[in-house]
């Protein structure tokens, strides 16, 4: 039996969402949700896990403040010693207050650029990607849902989305 | 969803649906630019040019042609450096400070703030590569290994601090504001009818699609921005106070620096935002997305800092008499009293005085006179720098080294130039850029426009 693509257009958020509730329920998957704006809640009901970006972020930034330590020790302490004002930079911990700074920048560095570098590739956006949403329509005012089925279950999922108030449906 | 009592002021007047956000924000975009617009272009461009005029001159004939001198060794340069930096902070305050605090009028305002910020701290940026001198060898700031056998950068030094939280705040400034931009910059895409537009947006926005996966990363990564901003924005303009006050001149070895720096920033930024939102809110026509309460809420936001700056200063003076160290007051009789009393007077004027009219209701809600006073607060807060800069150098510990300082027409030039830079990329950026953020602005409209309020208030008697 062959798969279709079904493409739902919504006009509105509140719909689109119980319509998912319901697939939930039903035990229909959900593939995709495209929406001009973030809709708060819908990640649970159609299976999007919690993103692991911000814990990336943390291990960027330890890695930016280890990378910092490491450069001011070296340059400061172990490769060319200099006593500046009569405060000698003879060990790293004798110093450490006038680090504190540059470690805090540091770790801010890596922890933005790092977590901005993995969203960017992770979602493949990038110069020159083509637009990833189907219908142009959805960066604007429509949300469309995105379900992946085999040929027999598609009246089932036409007359569900047409009860809950999809305004067009395609197939692909 | 963000639930929101009906009696608290709509963010979003008239009945706007999503489609018509869109379409107003698109507006200035698709539409033809007015006259004024290219009059305003013009001008700021040929201020620009000047300055480019004066740069080069500097860079060719040396600092030598500044009004700086033996003892008036910094000037108009960290002056303007301080004072642009200080601008900037305004805008990652609204968009990550706001953020965390949850505060949804943050919407109508971020993008051009953010856009502020990160044009005034590339103006800043040129002082500091042009006062040392020589700013073709600007690179020994990086700890790069040089052929002066293996000697690195200071890292003790203030100086060395800015130069990485100066660049750490340009860079993250800009990640955040881009990452904000691909969802706008997608929807302009996705409208385009002109094949050039249509590629021009298309190749900015990424490929951005809207997918319910790269809403929750986007959600996740503006949250973890603003979080890692806040702390960066603090310590940006701690750095820049420490300029000061780790040196041992009187009048600029105190505490207080850093936070009074940081509230001043604040303070000058915001000022900023309004001589700016006040112009484009009337020429694009957005007074239904930037109202009458967003300005007033920056005005409140104005009050508060103007009030810490104004404690500050006060807390300056008595302790410079408190710590019974003469060097220290006269440092400070001398701003008052010294040569340069009239910045001083202007200073106190423009910082404490006058941001306290602003209590009264009527006033801060008044646009014209809102104008008025962000120009007088951008005056003021250019002559707290210049205080703290040239009348506490023109009198030190020396007596033979006294002198006074006057600005040159390159001073002038560069800093006419700066202005004309910023107010350039600001055209350019009103004109081609999403002036608003419309994606985040479509997520309020079911709990904070004026529409939705008034259903909810007739639904609830």
């Amino acid at each position: 039996m062959s798969n279709v693509t079904i493409h739902a257009i919504f006009d509105d958020e509140e719909p689109l969402m119980a319509t998912a509730r319901t697939f939930k329920s039903n035990g229909i998957r959900i593939k995709d949700v495209f929406s001009p704006f973030p809709i708060h809640g819908i990640d649970p009901v159609i299976g999007v896990p919690r993103t692991w970006i911000a814990i990336c972020a943390f291990i960027y930034g330890l890695t930016g403040l280890s990378l910092g330590t490491l450069m001011m020790w070296y340059m400061m302490v172990h490769d060319w010693p200099t006593d500046i004002g009569g405060k000698p930079s003879f060990a790293y911990y004798m110093n450490v207050p006038a680090f504190i700074p540059i470690s805090f920048e540091c770790t801010v560095l890596c922890a933005a650029h790092g977590m901005a570098i993995t969203y960017y590739l992770r979602c493949w956006l990038v110069p020159g990607a083509k637009a990833k949403n189907p219908d142009p329509r959805t960066t604007d005012d429509k949300f469309m849902m995105v379900i992946e089925t085999k040929e027999d279950k598609k009246n089932n999922i036409e007359s569900l989305l047409k009860n809950g108030g999809a305004s067009e449906i395609h197939y692909k | 969803m963000h639930a929101e009592s009906e009696i608290r002021e709509p963010l979003i007047l008239g009945n706007k649906t999503y489609h018509q956000i869109s379409e107003d924000i698109v507006r200035p975009i698709e539409g033809k630019a007015t006259k004024q617009w290219y009059m305003l272009l013009t001008l700021a461009t040929i201020c620009f040019l000047w300055g480019i005029g004066c740069l080069a001159y500097t860079i060719g004939r040396g600092i030598g042609v500044w009004g700086s001198n033996n003892g008036v060794d910094w000037a108009w340069d960290i002056t303007n450096f301080v004072w642009w930096i200080g601008i900037g902070h305004a805008g990652t305050l609204i968009s990550a400070v706001l953020l965390l605090f949850r505060q949804k009028w943050r919407m109508a305002i971020n993008r051009s703030a953010e856009a502020m910020t990160i044009f005034a701290v590339m103006c800043a940026a040129i002082f500091v590569t042009l006062h040392t001198g020589r700013p073709w060898l600007d690179y020994w700031l990086f700890p790069l290994p040089n052929q002066f056998g293996s000697l690195w950068v200071n890292f003790n030094s203030p100086l060395l601090w800015d130069v990485f939280a100066v660049s750490t705040y340009f860079s993250v400034s800009l990640v955040f504001w881009y990452t904000g931009l691909v969802p706008d910059f997608a929807m302009i895409r996705d409208r385009a009818v002109k094949p050039f537009a249509k590629k021009f947006y298309s190749l900015l926005s990424f490929g951005w699609g809207g997918s319910a996966r790269h809403w929750s990363r986007f959600e996740e990564v503006s949250l973890v921005l603003a979080g890692l901003s806040t702390p960066l924005v603090f310590s940006v303009h701690s750095i820049v106070s420490m300029d000061f006050a780790t040196s041992v001149v009187p009048g600029w070895h105190t505490t207080i620096f850093p936070p009074y720096f940081v509230a001043g920033a604040v303070f000058s930024g915001f000022a900023m935002v309004q001589t700016l939102l006040l112009i484009m809110r009337k020429v694009y026509h957005l007074e239904n997305y930037i109202t009458k309460k967003h300005i007033e809420y920056m005005n409140i936001v104005i009050i508060v800092t103007g009030s810490i700056v104004g404690v500050a200063y006060l807390t300056e003076l008595f302790i410079s008499w408190y710590s019974g160290v003469e060097y220290e007051q006269y440092a400070f009789l001398n701003r008052a009293t010294g040569p340069y009393w009239w910045a001083y007077a202007a200073m106190m004027t423009c910082n404490v005085v006058s941001p306290q009219i602003f209590w009264i209701k009527k006033l801060r809600t008044n646009l014209a006179f809102t104008f008025f006073m962000s120009i007088i607060v951008n005056i003021g807060m250019w002559f707290e720098r210049f205080v703290i800069i040239v009348p506490t150098l023109c009198r030190t510990f020396v007596p033979s080294t006294w002198n006074m300082y006057h600005p040159t027409f390159v001073d002038i030039g560069i800093f006419t130039g700066t202005i004309g830079m910023f107010f350039t990329f600001f055209l350019l950026f009103t004109r081609y850029f999403p002036v608003i953020a419309q994606a985040e602005l479509k997520s309020i409209v079911k709990s904070s426009s004026q529409e939705h309020k008034e259903k909810a208030k007739q639904h609830a008697h």
